[in-house]
């Protein structure tokens, strides 16, 4: 048992700070915290990656990964939350990147790996229909084949940034003659097909990252579905734990309570910090101990995953106990801003308002209910953990 | 990075596992807390044999110079059984404290006796006001003679009345509840003076109250009004010790909660069918893994003595503390009518994990020390 840094990883670990801080810069970070300059600054981070060689560290080497210890991999994205860097969006280099690496052909490979690696497409998941939420595999969005073609209709809902995306990964529905899991198959959809409508959906937050996407017979080659007709949901699950894992966000947990400690510092109230408040102080250590375990719990995950073991539904306990403290952190983010956090700052300044952090703080509280809903929603987690881990 | 245990860690695991397994079925227990002093001479003979007693201390005395995670291994495996021998107080408190702080002379006098499994010792440090402060200490050492003469009372000393030995904590100097002015006595418990009331814990773990009157001490351990340092830092490994224990308990216990409610059947099906209950099971294990994180942190940072030591252990003091009552309870509550009889074994683990909460300082005490730490870990 030993979680202590080698020199090499030392070594490793100044390369990664010294990358941050020349390549995470103030102009970067202001683009991509702002939702109208939003994807241009992901992607202008995502080309700043990829000229380093890190945009998919988790890829095998051959597409253009690295050979990342489980340790280097931990180092790297504790480095990168602590600079307050985001990942690239999951959607492409992590979901349907490690589908296509798995399951797909070689042309499917050569035509979106090295596309998904230069930040030139931009993916969306079409998973969640209006009938088909945590039973999932409910979905009826059709694929009805002819020759070399699928006609597609149905719609998807809750499809984040689908206004952005140029593909969505799709899952539809080939055969309604077996069990529900049967029949259903994965296919890789151009966003520029006629017949695709996206549907902005106003979400409590204010910010608009959530769509529908309604398909009236779509046209898609055969060549883009991956695999076999039919086995979409093996495919499917494998994407999920991977999905579980990266909603954890442990690192980015981390520096979110960072800055709510310090923003409790400067927060007097009745003449003192409320950080010298006790029942503040107990609240905000409970949740520092719960991510303490939280950090291990993901260590464990890595290092078995670095022996060779799939993840596999011990990712569930992780995106539950992660989303359940990045609720716990936002909620008391929001108690700190105390009534400027009902304030709707619009044109003023924060200074005009009178509270920096106040507009922010209840949009993250309600842009974070959706983490216990997404990925599978935190009671299908518990009912997964119930049969895969206990057995019941 | 890696969480595997060395070949000789698995092993010891795996004999003490066997040991569990063969002598601490539900009614062999109740046997052996039913023995004089709550736990079994001939066990302990068997730990001595197995070479157990002697993992913690320094191959010169014949031991085996273990660490930390040794002794999780160790203390999680007794876990698991409930086992009653007193481990803890003989070989991690008063063999810690000798160990650490005692004279070389002294260090070969005591040492390969406990080895040996000849010697029973207890460490006397709380008092009927201290609660959990353990610096708050009344009773008083002065020399007289050339000998120091204590006097005071000493309360829930554990392995009390089995102890041939104590190493007594008293004020030579300085303010009630100053850390300075500590000095650690060995004192042999047969001494004129001494005089012990002894009781029982509620997980059969026996305990002793002991007044001092004029008692001579036999030596001092470590250096006049230092004591403090030298308690602090073997309680600290206590501390992992107990939670580790804990965890072995709790894991047994989530096991056994699992396993009844996949046979109990009611409206025709086994209840571990329904989601409301295989919710809570989820929560206790969630809650269990939450503590084998923080074990595990603490465990790796004691051992390299890392930055982050201590507020690992503090986090996972509150920790066991706070998943103990949680699982505790719910296991009562998974287990209906038969949780709450004496017929199972899951009230005893339940009491067991009460009591680890309470040792060296309970979940409540160990956030404010948290809190107060803050992130730097000063």
């Amino acid at each position: 048992m030993d979680t202590r840094l080698s020199e090499e990883d030392l070594t490793f670990q100044d390369e990664v700070r010294q990358f941050l801080s020349e390549n995470w810069d103030a102009q970067v970070a202001a683009r991509c915290n702002n939702l109208a300059t939003m994807k241009e600054g992901v992607e202008e981070w995502q080309r700043r990656l990829y000229r380093k060689g890190w945009m998919a560290p988790h890829w095998p080497v051959e597409h253009g990964g690295t050979d990342w210890s489980v340790t280097q991999r931990f180092i790297y994205n504790s480095e990168r939350a602590a600079v307050g860097a985001p990942e690239a969006v999951a959607f492409g280099v992590t979901m349907v990147a490690s589908v296509i690496i798995a399951y797909g052909n070689e042309q499917q490979k050569a035509k979106f790996l090295p596309r998904i690696l230069k930040s030139e497409d931009w993916w969306c998941q079409g998973y969640s229909e209006p009938g088909a939420g945590s039973d999932l595999a409910a979905l009826k969005t059709r694929a009805d084949r002819e020759g070399e073609v699928y006609t597609i209709n149905g719609s998807k809902i809750w499809t984040t940034y689908a206004q952005y995306a140029d593909w969505i990964f799709c899952l539809v529905r080939t055969d309604s003659s077996g069990r529900k899991q049967q029949g259903i198959t994965f296919l890789l959809i151009d966003m520029k097909s006629p017949g695709i409508t996206v549907r902005p959906i106003r979400t409590i937050d204010g910010f608009h990252h959530l769509n529908e996407v309604f398909f009236d017979n779509v046209k898609v080659p055969v060549e883009n579905r991956i695999g076999e007709e039919g086995k979409g949901w093996t495919y499917a699950k494998s994407l999920l734990v991977h999905e579980r894992l990266s909603i954890a966000e442990v690192a980015d947990s981390k520096r979110a309570l960072g800055e709510l400690r310090e923003l409790a510092r400067t927060e007097v109230n009745g003449g003192k910090s409320l950080l010298d408040d006790a029942l503040f102080a107990q609240r905000l250590s409970a949740i520092e101990i719960d991510l303490m375990a939280l950090e291990f719990t993901e260590l464990r995950a890595l290092a078995a995953i670095a022996e060779g073991n799939q993840p596999g539904p011990e990712s569930s306990l992780l995106k539950l106990q992660g989303t359940e403290t990045q609720q716990a952190i936002q909620e008391l983010r929001m108690d700190v801003a105390a009534y400027y956090s009902g304030t709707l700052q619009g044109e003023l300044s924060a200074a005009q308002l009178g509270h920096a952090f106040a507009d922010s703080a209840q949009k993250l509280y309600f842009r974070g209910r959706a983490s216990s809903i997404y990925g599978g929603s935190n009671e299908v987690q518990k009912n997964i953990t119930a049969k895969y881990v206990l057995g019941l | 990075m890696n969480f595997n245990l060395s070949e000789e860690q698995g092993q010891i695991r795996d004999s003490i596992a066997r040991f569990v397994a063969e002598n601490y079925a539900f009614d062999q227990r109740n046997a052996v807390v039913a023995l004089d002093h709550g736990f079994s001479t001939a066990h302990w003979q068997q730990f001595a044999e197995l070479g157990w007693l002697s993992i913690p201390f320094a191959e010169a005395h014949g031991g085996f110079a273990g660490g930390p995670v040794d002794t999780m291994v160790i203390m999680q495996e007794f876990g698991r059984g409930l086992v009653a021998e007193p481990y803890l107080a003989t070989v991690l408190l008063f063999g810690g404290l000798l160990q650490t702080g005692a004279s070389a002379d002294m260090q070969e006098e005591f040492i390969p006796r406990i080895i040996a499994g000849e010697l029973q010792g207890a460490f006397a440090y709380l008092e009927r006001q201290s609660r959990y402060e353990m610096a708050d200490i009344l009773t008083t050492a002065r020399q007289k003679d050339g000998k120091w003469l204590l006097n005071g009372e000493k309360t829930v000393v554990l392995n009390g009345g089995a102890a041939q030995y104590l190493i007594v904590a008293a004020r030579t100097a300085g303010e009630q509840a100053d850390e300075a002015g500590i000095t650690l006595f060995l004192v042999d418990s047969a001494s004129d003076g001494v005089e012990r009331r002894v009781y029982r814990m509620t997980d059969g773990a026996e305990v002793a109250n002991i007044t001092l009157t004029n008692v001579v001490a036999q030596a001092v351990i470590g250096a006049p009004g230092e004591g403090y340092a030298l308690m602090a830092s073997v309680v600290d490994a206590a501390r992992l010790a107990v939670c580790a224990n804990a965890l072995g308990a709790m894991e047994a216990l989530n096991a056994q909660t699992v396993a009844y409610c996949k046979t109990r059947e009611q409206f025709g099906v086994a209840i571990g069918s329904f989601q409301a209950l295989q919710h809570r099971m989820v929560d206790m294990f969630g809650a269990c893994e939450k503590v084998k994180s923080l074990l595990y942190r603490a465990v790796c940072a004691a051992q390299d003595n890392g930055a982050d030591a201590r507020r690992s252990l503090l986090a996972l003091k509150v920790m066991t503390g706070r998943a103990g009552r949680l699982i505790g309870g719910e296991a009562i509550q998974l287990h209906g009518g038969m949780g709450v009889t004496d017929a199972l074994s899951v009230g005893f683990y339940v009491k067991r994990l009460m009591i680890i909460n309470t040792l060296f300082g309970d979940a409540d005490y160990h956030q404010q020390v948290f809190a107060k730490v803050g992130v730097t870990g000063g």
